[in-house]
Formats: C-alpha cells, structure tokens, sequence
C-alpha cells in the first residue's frame, strides 16, 4: 500500500524499475539452474545415465544349449532333448482382450482364472505362462499376436525307454538339469553351455533387432553308455515280473561284462516313467541296486573260501567237521538248514553251510581275511560315481570278535550294495583279476587288479559249477546249453538291529563258466510267497536273463543242449 | 496509383501489425518443434500434418489478435473472463471425466478445455482491473486482484489439473507483483502459504503427492510412479554432449519414453541433439524472451505493460517447468513444452498471447501518431 501510493506520485505508468530487474534476475537463475541441469546430466552424469539407457532396451538373453543325447553302447538313444517353446509373459506389457485370454487359456490347457492371474501379476516382468510345449501350439500361441506374450526355446528331455532305464539314467528338472542317475552324474559333459545374444528390445520385449551374438551356445556331449538296451529291456522284464511273482517288495538286478566291467544292464522294480513330470517319491526314484545296502548271505560265502585257498589254509578237497549243523562261537550257535556231519570245502560252497563257512573263515587271521575281503571292493564305492552309491560296512578287522569273523564268512554282519557285489564276481571271471565297474562305454580292454591266483579262482569257479548241479542250492539257475557257476544267497533281514523272518534272495552268477562273459546279479527283497529261498526266487530270473543275454551276443555254447539237470527232489535249500 | 498503393495497402491489412523479430524467431521454434515430432512419433506424417493445421490456426488466432486494437483488446477483458468463469463452473458441474480428472467440457459441436482459455483470460482480466484503478490503487485493489486470480486457479486445480494451475497462477501473480503488490504483503503471503503447506499437502491428491514424493526420489517407484522422470533423465542423459543423432534415440524410438509426443518432448529432443542441441534451444527460448521484454519495456500504457510482461514471463515460466521437470528438478505437473509440444490447444493460447505482444508493440505507435 505504502508502495501503491508512492508509484502515484512518482510516475503513473512506470513499472517500478528494480521489480522487473529483480524478476529478469530470476529468470536468469532459472535459466541457469536448467543449464546447469542439463551439463549435469548430459556432460557429467551421463555416463550412468546412458549405461541405464542401454539397459533398457539392449538386453543381453541366454540361449539354451542342446542337452546331449545319451545311447546306449550300440548307439540306440536313452535319452534325447526335443526342441519346445516355452510361454512367459511381461504382465505390464500384456493387452489381451477377453476373448483373447479365453484363447490362450484353450491353447495352453489351463483354466481361464489362472491365466488371468498369470497375466495381471504386474509385480513381475517376467512371469512363465506355460513351459514347454509343442511348437504346433506355440506357433498358434504366436498367431494370436496379444503384446507382452513372448516365447521362449527350451529343450525337454525324452526317454525312448521310459521305465526300463529310468533309475540308471534319472532325469531332468524342467530347465534341463541332471537332477537323478547318470544325468546327473554327467551333467558337465551332457549339459553343455548356454549360450548369450546382444538384442535390442523395445519397451514391450519383443526383438526389434539382433546386434550380435556374443556367445553361441556349446551343445552337450552326446554320451555312449555301456548299456545294452535290449539286455536292459530283458533284464528289467524279468525282475518286474519275478518281483510281482512272488509278491515282493521290490528287486535289483545287474549284468556285468564279465571281461571290461561294464555295466550292460542295471534295472529295479518298481520304477517310473521319467517323462512324466510329476515324479513318484523317493522309495521308487532309488537306484536300489547302487543306493541300497543288504546283508548279502550266502552270497558271500566264495570270498571266504577264495581267501582260505589263496591262503593255503584249505583245498577245495579238504574236509570239513560241520558238527552235525550246529557250531558255537562265544555265546552264540550257527546253523545249517541241511545238517552234515562232514562236508569238502566244495560241498560248503554247493550245499551253502554256513558251519563249514565259518570254519573256513576261523582257519584265518582276521587281518588276513578282511584284506582278502576288503581288497575285493567290499565296504568302499565302486567308483561307478553313481550319485548316492553306498559303500557297504566292512568293519575293521581290529575290533573284531570272533563270532563276527565267523558270521561275516555267510554274509551277515557284512553290507554291500549289488553292483558292488556283482563287480567282486568279476575276480572268479577273470582268473583272479576284480575289474573296476564302469558305466561307460569302453573301446579299449579295461586292466584288472590282481586278487587272487589263477588257481584259486578257477578252484572257485569249478565250485560255483556245482551249485547249480542237481545236488546244489540252484538248479533253476541252470541254462540250456551253456555252463553256469554262481552262488545264492537267502539273508534274514535286519530290522532294528535282530534278524527277523523276512528275506532278502539273491543270486550272483557267471556263464559260460568255461570262459566266463556276462555276470548277472539279481536280488529280490521280501519275496512274501511261500518261496523266498535265493535258489527258488533269484536263480529263475539268473537263468533267464542270463540265457537270453548269452544268445543274444551269440555266445557259442559251451555245454550240449540239454544239459540242464533237475533234481528228483525239490532243491537243496540253505539259509543263510 | 492504384497499382502503386496496392503493396503499401496489403502490407498494412497484413503484416504491419506483425512483429517480424519475434514471428521469425517463433517461426523458427515451431519448426524445430515439428522436426523434434516427426522423430517423436516415429515418422508418423499424419501427428506432423495435424500439428501443421493446429499451427496454422493458431497463427491465424495470432494474426487476429495482432491486428486489433488495445483498446478493444481490454474491453475484451471482463467478457472472456466472465465466459471463462461460467465454462469453468460447468466443467465442475457436467465435465467429462477423462484420466480421472474433469477437464473437457463437451459443447455438442467440440469438446474443450475451459482452463486454457483462462491462461489469457485471468492476466488479461487482472491487468484490466489495474489499469481500471490505476490512479487509485489501495491494498483493496490488490486484494480483489488476487480473488480474481485464486477463484479459476482453485477451480481448475480441483478438476485436477495441477500443471495449467500453477502457470495460471504465476500469470497472475507476475500482474500482482509488476503492479507493485507491497512487499508486506507478499512477506505475509509467503508466511501464509509456507503456512499453508501443510494443509495444502493434505488437500492435494493422491497421485500429485506421489509426483512431488517422486521428484526428490524417484527410483523408489522405478517401475510405477518414477516411471516418467526416470525415463526423462535416463533420455536427456543419454543423449550426451553431442546426442545420438536425428531419429536414432534409443529410448524415444524403442518406446521407453512415456508422454513422447507432449509433455515429454524435451527428452526426445534432448537424447538426440545432446548438450549442444539444448543451448541452442535454450537460446532461442531467451531470444523470444528478451524479445519479450523489449516489447514490455516500449509498451506505453500500464495495462500494455502488465500484459507483456506477464505473457513474457509466464511463456518462460511455462518453458522452465517443463524442462524442469523432464530433466528432473521439479516434479511431473503436466505442461508441454511450449510451442514444441504436440497439441492444438496450448499452441492456440501461445499465439493468442504471442499476437497480443504484437499488438501491444506495433498499435503503440498508431496511438502515439
């Protein structure tokens, strides 16, 4: 007011003169403040702020590798990745109309609300749709043209074989890692490297232009395993129906190349169908032949002879005072289930005495027969690497007792795993030489390690010959036209600690014994029908997966057909 | 004779009244403006042409205004500010929602926006009523001058419309404040409004809150509410000293940039004319300006001069807000860059303003004689 009346008197239609100035001033700052902006932010900060500039739309991708293909050793293929399309959205990006969404809920099979969920998930800008699905419906997906819905190439792995391999190989999650078996093993060489790309991406994702691949992916290795698939189809047949024969819980089988120590089939039943994604529980994912431990009885009872005559404390003729069946050590009482007086070391391996096994492995210093054992394989891995294999217990021989040295001859007391079991066969196949176990394929001639003399493994063998001979605890195991030696083995099983009347059966054996090829190993827990004996349960499936793997390498015969001789009566049984 | 008068004649009915400095410079603005679309729209010749016809009718505007007498001009004072009062309260009343904010009005034959109107209108009314009681002014005038301000600011500010608000209000007050307000008054004022601001913050809405909350940190919302001024810096700092290059902006031409075309064509302009181009710009700004300001100084009458000088500084308050705000010194309120910004409405009040500067500069002298 003061001012109002004063511009009166001094000069009606002046503006007063230091106002303007004042404002011109202001303008200037203002001026100045956005230059300064500018400089800032174009000279000095835009290093950072063209570095958040490229991020936005140069983005870099991964490209997936191809998995390698997995076959068998003749190059059959186990596993192979097929290529599919994945759906994912970016949910801001995403203009979809309704009828659209009801599309694409149609094409992708799944429910119209969990679509629209999916798409309005804008906390997120990278949300998977659908994975994996076949590039006829991927291609509609395309078609349909709604912004913010992209795809994206994976690879989904398939197993011609499903089932049959499904433990050996395992499987891969949904981005096409190993997750199980050999996938999982080798998922170095199989996985290979994923691969990237410079793109420049606009606002809504799509590729507007490829700048340059920086890497290209490396696909995996293509593997050859020492797998024989058709061995393998042969032996899982016959393991699945042995085990639903006599209602068992479940069983293992191996087949071993008798000379390199490859595995030419590996399978357990139940199993799986490893293409389905929803995979079973842990009971039926185990590779119970690798993983899992069991007393292997009788089985056992060849290593311990082995170990006597390697250490000339016994000949395959020498007698033995089995007591009538009954022998005690300590305070405990070993059993035979067919009482002998007297039986040769032979007779102990044919009519499986636990009281002339134990007698055996006594005649023995413990350190003596734990090295024996122990440089076997037993109570270490096989070195298969297989993901979760179980060492075995094979305790040392310092704390032992006596009654362990005597029980461990017949297999209790003592735990393997059966590939490492069937592996130990390799030394009666190979004069004396153990094989290390390999589940690839082996072109060049695998040397063995040293064991036991020549001598005493064909002493070993010609004993095993006699198992499977009228008067032996396994005729079943027999095959026409060719000569068998093997061994069974039928364990009570341990729960909590005591023996309880279940069983494990088992039957290790090599053909043709003259000049041995193949190994099979079949275990068979819980049979729960009136048979469980190794020799009525696991020789059967012996001879036949044994006889069909023998034919189908075409290996001459070594015994004239008809050779297979049943006894009168029902088979000798042991227990053990 | 005939054929000898004939140039001097058209040269009057024409562009006697037209300031040649100040057309050559906006000439030249607006030309920058529609080569900065045609990159904003990524080549899109139909936004260019409908620009050309928004600028050519706004020329036309200017060159009506420019051709009309001040003393008319100030009798159009009171009924453009009264028609513009009315239009505002039935936008209140019956406007149309659009973007949650009440801004259109639908006339049956077009559909417009009150509020611009009164970006002429309130200065125009405001230096009137100055002028009116030019040889009487007592602190009661100033006070019926700030009402007639606050009344359409408070309006359009509740439609929402918080950009057109603040340019109206520093129209009004650069009239109050070159008209000699006290400086008591406007200590008062300031204490009031610092005040104020509390309450003030309460009544603002919520996503103008979020603007100013955003300005001092937007990456805390980089993907929603920060969204915009990120990207205006991460564009204007992209473009470097030197830019990226005409049409070769990343952000803008891979759809990064939001608002591209209008409020946020400083950004395109920025990422591909770099620090150099922005000068420039900024220069031809300052050149209208104290064009501008020459005008207001040589204006001859009180009312001249409180028009211009609030046009003038209200073009640049106008071009200070959007650069600010794109390069991230002051929050997003909504205001295009004038003169370069797409859009037919504010290029019209632009020109409005620009012809009646014209006017005020070239009826001066036909006063005098």
């Amino acid at each position: 007011m003061n001012y109002a009346s004063s511009m009166q008197t001094t000069g009606l239609k002046a503006l007063p003169p230091w106002r303007s100035r004042l404002l011109f001033v202001l303008l200037l700052l203002g001026l100045c403040a956005l230059m300064a902006r500018a400089v800032y932010l174009q000279g000095i900060h835009n290093d950072f702020l063209q570095q958040k500039g490229d991020a936005r739309y140069g983005r870099v991708v991964d490209i997936n590798a191809h998995r390698g293909m997995i076959t068998d050793r003749y190059g059959e293929p186990l596993a192979i990745s097929t290529p599919v399309e994945s759906i994912w959205v970016s949910p801001q990006d995403v203009e979809a109309t309704p009828k659209q969404v009801k599309q694409l809920a149609q094409i992708v099979g799944m429910n119209i609300e969990e679509v629209k969920n999916r798409l309005s998930d804008t906390s997120r800008d990278f949300v998977y749709l659908k994975r994996q699905l076949p590039p006829e419906q991927a291609e509609k997906i395309v078609r349909l043209g709604v912004p913010g819905v992209s795809l994206r190439r994976e690879y989904r792995r398939y197993y011609p074989d499903a089932d049959v391999t499904a433990h050996l190989l395992g499987f891969t999650d949904v981005d096409d890692n190993g997750q199980e078996g050999i996938e999982l093993v080798l998922q170095e060489q199989l996985g290979g490297k994923a691969g990237s790309q410079r793109v420049i991406k606009d606002r809504r994702g799509y590729i507007v232009e490829d700048v340059a691949s920086i890497r290209a992916p490396k696909p995996g290795n293509d593997l050859a395993l020492s797998l024989d698939s058709k061995m393998q189809y042969l032996a899982y047949r016959e393991i699945k129906l042995a085990v639903e024969q006599h209602n068992a819980k479940a069983g293992s089988i191996v087949v071993l190349d008798a000379k390199s120590g490859e595995v030419l089939a590996l399978a357990n039943w139940p199993s799986y169908n490893p293409n389905n994604r929803d995979k079973p529980g842990l009971k039926v994912l185990r590779n119970h032949a690798v993983t899992d431990l069991f007393e292997p009885g009788s089985t056992m009872k060849p290593f311990t002879v082995a170990a006597a005559l390697e250490a000339g404390k016994v000949r395959p003729e020498t007698v033995i005072n089995t007591e009538g069946g009954i022998f005690t050590v300590g305070r405990r009482k070993i059993h035979d289930t067919h009482p002998e007086t007297a039986l040769t070391v032979a007779q102990v391996i044919q009519k499986s005495s636990n009281v002339g096994a134990a007698k055996i492995a006594l005649s023995l210093p413990p350190e003596t027969f734990w090295r024996s054992l122990s440089e076997t394989g037993f109570g270490a891995q096989t070195g298969s690497a297989f993901p979760g294999e179980a060492a075995g217990r094979l305790r040392d021989y310092k704390k032992w007792q006596p009654i362990e040295q005597a029980t461990m001859s017949y297999g209790n007391g003592i735990s393997v795993n059966l590939l490492q079991l069937a592996r130990a066969y390799t030394v009666f196949a190979n004069d004396g030489d153990l094989k290390p176990v390999t589940l690839l394929k082996q072109d060049v001639p695998v040397a063995g390690k040293k064991i036991y003399s020549q001598a005493t493994a064909q002493a070993v063998r010609d004993m095993l010959e006699l198992v499977v001979k009228p008067g032996g605890t396994a005729p079943l195991a027999q095959i026409n036209g060719y000569r068998v030696a093997g061994k069974t083995g039928t364990a009570h099983k341990l729960e909590n600690g005591h023996y309880v009347n279940r069983y494990i059966a088992s039957f290790v054996g090599l053909a043709p014994a003259s000049n041995p090829r193949l190994i099979v190993a079949v275990m068979i827990n819980e049979p729960s029908g009136e048979q469980y004996y190794g020799g009525q349960v696991a020789a059967p499936v012996f001879s036949n997966v044994m006889g069909s793997a023998l034919r189908l390498l075409n290996v001459p015969n070594d015994a004239p057909l008809g050779n297979v001789m049943m006894p009168p009566t029902d088979i000798v049984k042991e227990e053990a | 004779m005939i054929k000898q008068s004939l140039w001097p004649r058209l040269r009057k009915r024409f562009i006697l009244h037209l300031d040649p400095v100040l057309l050559a410079a906006l000439g030249l603005l607006i030309l920058t403006g529609l080569v900065v679309l045609y990159s904003a729209t990524d080549g899109n010749w139909s936004r260019v042409l409908a620009q050309v016809v928004n600028i050519l009718v706004a020329f036309a505007c200017l060159w009506l205004v420019a051709n009309i007498p001040l003393h008319y001009l100030m009798r159009t004072a009171l009924p453009m500010y009264v028609f513009g009062m009315l239009l505002l309260i039935g936008v209140a009343l019956f406007g149309e929602v659009s973007h949650g904010a009440r801004r259109w009005l639908n006339l049956g034959v077009a559909t417009i926006q009150p509020s611009e109107l009164m970006k002429i209108a309130v200065p125009l009314m405001m230096a009137w009523y100055f002028e009116k009681h030019e040889a009487t002014l007592t602190l009661k005038n100033y006070f019926v001058a700030a009402l007639l301000l606050l009344l359409p600011v408070a309006l359009i500010a509740r439609q929402p419309d918080l950009g057109t608000a603040v340019l109206i209000s520093a129209s009004g007050f650069y009239v109050l404040f070159l008209a000699g307000l006290s400086w008591r008054v406007m200590g008062v004022l300031l204490a009031a409004a610092l005040g104020s601001a509390p309450v003030l913050w309460s009544m603002l809405h919520d996503y103008q809150r979020h603007r100013i909350m955003m300005l001092l940190d937007p990456t805390q919302d980089a993907l929603g509410k920060g969204y915009h001024t990120i990207q205006g810096m991460i564009a204007v700092g992209s473009g470097g000293v030197l830019g990226k290059g005409y049409l070769s902006g990343t952000q803008t031409h891979l759809d990064f940039l939001p608002e591209r075309t209008t409020d946020f064509i400083f950004a395109v302009y920025s990422e591909e004319f770099g620090l150099l181009g922005n000068l420039i710009l900024l220069g031809m700004y300052l050149f209208i300006i104290g064009r501008g300001f020459i005008i207001t100084a040589n204006a001859s009458t009180y009312f001249t001069r409180l028009m211009a000088g609030s046009i003038t500084l209200t073009f640049f308050t106008y071009a200070f807000v959007n650069m600010g705000m794109v390069s991230g010194i002051l929050p997003v309120v909504g205001v295009p860059l004038p003169l370069v910004s797409y859009g037919g409405t504010s290029m019209v009040t632009l020109l409005l303003g620009f012809g009646m500067l014209m006017s005020i500069h070239t009826h001066k002298k036909l006063v005098q004689t």
